[in-house]
């Protein structure tokens, strides 16, 4: 292995907690069988909150319409199969370069403001895009939605069934590839560069990096991210609707993150587990009640309990290893 | 030959007040040039129109003989121009490894690498494990960068700049706030820089200036007072009147 002996490096060896973090879904996929329509939501989601933490985690950009990207995927997949098009893995690519163009586009918006700035750019384009998407119904379905999706069977091969068994794992199987490559690129040296900006961006251009240019970048590729989630959503439901491009959408993120964990990759995946998770029990029992404990947990995470559960993992982690010395 | 970083008639207002006017200055090439100057002289502003991190007013900035004054900072620092600052600017939860070969990669253009892991940059890491030992952090090589000791984070400076490979290094009170022992070798490891890196310091301690510098220049209230040898400027009476206080600085 190379990079021994350079003390504060970071591995990009797969450890064994990862491992067991990718085994849980193949599990879930055999213990519940009749959930998995939620576990495909919930592999999407974890899908998006990745794409957002590329940005939030490993480039310090804040954004509360991170959706503009969902939506742009989910519409793209839903028009391409509504007009003949149904075969799922180059719908997912169109769906990708679509937003991905949009994202390279908005950077430039994005990129060069501060954080109120940020904030405002991304929130005004998610709205102006989902109002776009109201008032061309003749394109999108409008307030309706976009009906008559089908799909084609994946790899020519297995159906999307009633029960989802094959919308869940093809939801995994992109998702795991996708984290794969997220994964090597935090641990690259583009992903160094990333985190250099994240720590201290006016410092970056005092030792030669163009900074706006990597914003750039990985705006770009976190907003075709975002846009294979929505490809996803629609590809896996047959369906597409304004919602997409919601404002709760984009601030979920923002609570999944939290809880999970920023700047980890893993926090991200693990937030919209528990999100979801948590919303689907409470929800049957009271909404309202849902969000209030939800609001509770936020206020104390933030305040005494930073880092979200990852970061808890490691406090209890270090604090048994002492309490074992 | 045209000097190392030059400056023509480089003013810079806000508003009314002119922090820098109309200064002329020469760096030679493998200077070892000291910037003094009472507090507000604007001494670090001029640092800044140096490497590009405000634009001047006026004036222009010649860094080898090419005009780079509307080149960015980052350009500029490709270009050999390298600095570091008075207050600490660093990674807080960067390693000094990581710090430095973030620095050391943005020189040899790997940085836009994303398809291979970081440890496959050998090179990089090797080349920054040697300018850390070169500036004695080669035990603190794995440390967050929050987590050293003032005077190694001034050292982490330091080698953030040499990083780039400078052929022009300015150094903006690289010793502030560290006890003078420390300070005093801290410019030991600036004095073995090799003699074609032209270094301009700024510096408030006169020892340390009177026995590292070969030309001073004295800024007030954003113009050259005066500049000269060490021993011209010591026995200038406007400067002595201005900076030194009238005491008989100390010569090393």
């Amino acid at each position: 292995m190379t990079g021994a002996g350079f003390p504060g490096l970071r591995h990009p060896r797969w450890t064994r907690a990862e491992m067991v973090f990718w085994l849980l879904p193949v599990l879930a996929f055999f213990v519940f069988p009749h959930h998995l329509p939620l576990g495909s939501q919930i592999l999407i989601a974890a899908l998006f909150v990745l794409s957002f933490d590329l940005i939030l985690g490993y480039a310090g950009i804040i954004s509360l319409g991170h959706a503009a990207f969902f939506g742009l995927g989910a519409y793209t997949a839903g028009l391409l199969a509504r007009h003949g098009w149904g075969e799922p893995l180059s719908g997912l690519l169109i769906a990708a370069a679509v937003a991905a163009c949009v994202g390279w586009l908005t950077s430039f918006l994005v990129v060069r403001g501060q954080d109120l700035t940020r904030l405002m750019v991304t929130l005004g384009i998610a709205l102006m895009l989902g109002e776009a998407a109201n008032r061309l119904p003749g394109i999108t379905g409008g307030a309706d939605g976009l009906l008559g999706v089908q799909m084609w069977k994946l790899l020519g091969l297995f159906e999307f069934d009633l029960y989802g068994r094959t919308a869940y794992l093809y939801a995994l199987a992109v998702l795991f590839a996708l984290f794969w490559l997220a994964r090597r690129l935090v641990h690259s040296p583009l992903g160094l560069s990333l985190r250099g900006i994240r720590e201290n961006a006016q410092r970056m251009p005092a030792i030669g990096a163009p900074v706006t240019q990597r914003l750039s970048a990985v705006y770009t590729i976190s907003a075709a991210y975002a846009g294979v989630a929505g490809a996803l959503l629609t590809q896996t439901t047959q369906f597409v609707g304004l919602e997409v491009f919601s404002f709760p959408r984009s601030a979920e993120l923002l609570i999944m993150i939290t809880l999970g964990g920023v700047g980890q990759l893993y926090g991200g995946p693990l937030g919209a587990a528990i999100f979801m998770i948590a919303r689907e029990a409470f929800a049957d029992v009271n909404p309202q009640y849902w969000q209030f404990w939800l609001g509770v947990l936020l206020v104390a995470m933030v305040l005494f309990w930073r880092g979200g559960v990852l970061g808890a993992f490691a406090l209890l982690r270090s604090r048994l290893a002492e309490r074992l010395k | 030959m045209s000097a190392a970083l030059e400056t023509r008639g480089l003013t810079f207002e806000f508003g009314e007040f002119r922090a820098v006017d109309g200064v002329d200055l020469s760096i030679e090439a493998g200077a070892r040039h000291a910037l003094i100057g009472p507090n507000g002289a604007g001494k670090t502003t001029l640092v800044d129109l140096l490497t590009g991190m405000r634009a001047p007013t006026r004036g222009s900035v010649l860094l080898g003989g090419e005009d780079v004054t509307r080149v960015s900072a980052q350009q500029r620092v490709r270009r050999g121009l390298a600095r570091t600052f008075q207050i600490n600017s660093l990674f807080p939860r960067l390693s000094v490894l990581e710090s430095i070969v973030a620095a050391v990669q943005e020189r040899t253009g790997s940085a836009w690498r994303w398809w291979q892991p970081l440890a496959a940059s050998r090179a990089e890491m090797e080349e920054a494990a040697a300018i850390a030992e070169r500036l004695g952090l080669r035990a603190e090589l794995g440390v967050q960068s929050q987590a050293l000791a003032y005077g190694k984070q001034r050292l982490l400076e330091v080698a953030l700049a040499l990083a780039a490979r400078p052929r022009v290094l300015l150094l903006d009170e690289p010793a502030a706030g560290i006890p003078q022992a420390e300070s005093a070798e801290l410019f030991e490891v600036i004095g073995r820089l090799p003699v074609e890196v032209s270094i301009l310091f700024i510096e408030h301690d006169m020892d340390l200036v009177f026995r590292f510098a070969r030309r001073i220049t004295v800024l007030a209230a954003g113009r050259v007072v005066t500049q000269g040898e060490p021993a011209e400027i010591a026995a200038n009476p406007t400067v002595r009147e201005l900076y030194l206080g009238n005491a008989e600085p100390a010569h090393g």
